[in-house]
């Protein structure tokens, strides 16, 4: 009832157990607010990631949902080290030799840049938009082919054979080598975006909300797609949605953010049928029912009021100022930890309860 | 990994069965979005006459024997008067036969001295484009991708440079250009010292552009996924972000082309720039002036013709490579 999750001490070989592919620890992710034109002054911070703690298995898939601005793509992109992190460590567990003097478990927030460029090939992203995301002057070979090059693999045919390959895999045409992204449909572009990503075999991929942006048919097969080849690959998913219903599809576990902190973790029908923390049961009980006498009985829970400024958040409890169940002089004044409140349901509230949605 | 690779596409495929096209490079398709681009064709034909009659045939044709031994066309000698049978300059003829442009008010042939004008005009306008693209560039791309400290100190010298007033540095400096020892002889007169002088004046307009270029597509997803596959910094620069701030820089560039080259007939016009005798178009355009208003009008004419024309194509080129190097724009498959 009272585990929390600790830091982890030292990093070193046998910390993390083997079947744990990547472990977050207390992640923070400030950004400066600075004013002055010629002598920026840094006024103040906002902190879109606040020490957020959790593991990923290998071969599994976990689902971070929350609103927009509660930090899920802020604390993707450091784990990636897209951004640096401010403060708290993430170890990965690697799966390769890659012929370095690295340490089976490696310590990513603070890897050197020889270290993460080594780690690039284990972890990769497909994102967002899947016309933002690729370059409009490079052909489909050379977009699919980059982080081949970038890492010296293979000669030019070799790199191109490896290219069809991967067209292939993600359900393309081969040919379409030599055309350029704008003559492709939103869900072809991000068939090549995960082509991309597929390139160096990687053992993570961090999904972006990767079909948000597609039409509800297309989401459909993308998200097939991701999954066969997890089937297939054997990879780990860290999937990054609002959707509440594609996350139930994909993912095996489930972690709700909600400004910049976990609110609840738990295995995916945990989380959907008996969600703990009040924030969840508010956003779950928005998912549509697709039966319509259910969905006419079933209870909607309103949250009052917009997410507070991050730069900005209410103390202790960060969802007090909208929670139904707010308790004055409580929720307030002291902080609740992530709990395992159940074998794998971790809920951070004082008050928690088991809501039957359906 | 076999099994996917032989299964069939989820149906997102299927047109593209049967469908092989010859590898068309990016080259390929450059060329032919730039032949569709017929203004930009005749005016590239159009130039390139203009530098080949300017830079090979003007010089190839010029007599040195004097005045009275060149035959038709009549004297390709640039300083030298036409003069007539009984040594009379033959000053401000209007347009004629063996003399299709006129003299100017010195008796030089002015068919003569527009080609030899050209050779100036254009070593400005080429010269002072590639410096301020390069230096443009250079700067802009390296205040837009380091942010912080290289970034202000870069930019606050760009400010500083677009802050000069143009002209009365360009005066001082043109004027002071053939006193300044130090330099090779090929600086101190002629197009290449207002060529330079005008480069290292004119670059801030571009690095602005570039840098406000690199700025928003330094936080594109495509540079963030470059970034994440380990692409390394000068990668990310030449393959991702300067191709795809090509267009602003060609088109602020042919602008620039066709400012320089204005600025030097300016210059000329207001006698800082080319020292006569050497003929530049802007020159021509001023002495021009002088004698256009006596009815003289032919100098004027056909200088200042040769300078916009010159300019106009040098901009229609521009507009056209613009176009060319977009891959968006459509050309049919064959």
């Amino acid at each position: 009832m009272t585990d929390v999750i600790q830091p982890a001490t030292i990093p070193g070989v046998g910390d993390l157990p083997s079947d744990v592919l990547i472990r977050v620890d207390g992640l923070v992710k400030e950004f400066p607010i600075k004013r002055g034109v010629f002598f920026k002054k840094q006024i103040g911070a906002v902190q879109a990631v606040s020490g957020i703690s959790f593991e990923i298995k290998s071969g599994e898939t976990l689902g971070l949902v929350g609103e927009s601005g509660s930090g899920k793509s802020t604390a993707a992109r450091c784990i990636l080290r897209l951004l640096e992190p401010t403060a708290g460590n993430v170890y990965f567990q690697k799966t390769q030799d890659h012929g370095a003097d690295l340490p089976p478990i490696v310590e990513i927030a603070h890897a050197d840049k020889q270290t993460m460029r080594i780690l690039r090939e284990e972890m990769q992203i497909v994102f967002q938009d899947p016309f933002a995301s690729l370059n409009p002057r490079m052909t489909v070979a050379s977009i699919v082919s980059e982080p081949l090059i970038v890492h010296g693999v293979g000669s030019a045919e070799e790199r191109l054979e490896k290219v069809k390959d991967l067209l292939r895999v993600v359900g393309l045409s081969p040919e379409h080598t030599n055309r350029y992204p704008h003559e492709f449909s939103g869900g072809q572009r991000q068939r090549i975006g995960i082509a991309r990503a597929l390139a160096l075999n990687p053992a993570l991929i961090v999904l972006d909300e990767p079909v948000s942006a597609l039409d509800v048919s297309i989401q459909a097969q993308v998200l097939n797609l991701l999954a066969d080849l997890q089937d297939e690959l054997g990879l780990t998913y860290l999937f990054i949605a609002h959707d509440l219903s594609v996350v139930r599809h994909i993912s095996d576990r489930v972690a709700v953010m909600y400004l910049g902190k976990l609110v609840e973790v738990a295995d995916r029908d945990d989380m959907y049928e008996r969600p703990m923390h009040p924030y969840s049961h508010a956003l779950l009980s928005a998912v549509p029912i697709p039966d319509p006498e259910l969905e006419l009985k079933r209870k909607r829970i309103l949250l009052e009021g917009d997410i507070p400024s991050p730069a900005n958040p209410p103390a202790a409890c960060r969802f007090h100022t909208r929670c139904p169940k707010f308790v004055e002089g409580h929720c307030d004044t002291e902080e609740p930890m992530l709990r395992e409140l159940e074998p794998g349901h971790w809920a951070a509230c004082h008050y928690p309860e088991v809501q039957q949605l359906f | 990994m076999t099994d996917l690779l032989n299964r069939p596409g989820d149906g997102a495929s299927d047109d593209a069965e049967g469908l092989a096209v010859e590898p068309i490079t990016q080259w390929d398709l450059f060329i032919a979005r730039l032949r569709r681009h017929r203004l930009a064709m005749i005016s590239s034909i159009f130039l390139f006459v203009v530098i080949i009659i300017s830079f090979v045939v003007g010089p190839l044709l010029k007599c040195d024997k004097g005045a009275t031994e060149c035959e038709f066309p009549q004297l390709w000698d640039h300083t030298q008067g036409l003069k007539d049978d009984d040594d009379r300059l033959l000053v401000n003829i209007a347009p004629r036969g063996s003399i299709p442009f006129g003299t100017d008010e010195l008796g030089r042939d002015v068919l003569t001295r527009v080609v030899r004008g050209g050779q100036a005009s254009l070593t400005v306008g080429i010269v002072t484009g590639l410096l301020v693209a390069s230096l443009g560039t250079v700067v802009g791309a390296l205040a837009g991708y380091y942010p912080g400290v290289v970034d202000q100190a870069l930019m606050r010298f760009t400010d500083l440079i677009l802050g000069l007033p143009l002209l009365p540095v360009a005066i001082v400096v043109g004027r002071l250009l053939p006193e300044l020892t130090f330099l090779p002889d090929w600086m101190q007169s002629g197009p290449w010292g207002i060529a330079f002088l005008l480069g290292f004046l004119l670059w801030g307009s571009l690095a602005r552009i570039v840098r406000a270029e690199f700025l928003s597509l330094r936080e594109k997803e495509f540079v963030e996924a470059a970034r994440a596959a380990g692409a390394s910094d000068r990668r990310i620069i030449f393959r991702h972000i300067l191709p795809n701030a090509m267009s602003p820089i060609i088109v602020q560039t042919t602008l620039i082309i066709g400012a320089a080259i204005i600025i030097e007939a300016a210059l000329s016009f207001l006698g800082f720039g080319v020292r006569p005798p050497t003929p530049t178009w802007g020159g021509m355009a001023a002495s021009g002036a002088g004698v256009a208003v006596r009815g003289f009008w032919w100098e004027l004419v056909f200088s200042a013709s040769a300078l916009v024309m010159t300019v106009l194509a040098v901009n229609f080129i521009g507009d056209g490579l613009r176009d060319a190097l977009d891959p968006t724009q459509t050309i049919e498959r064959k």
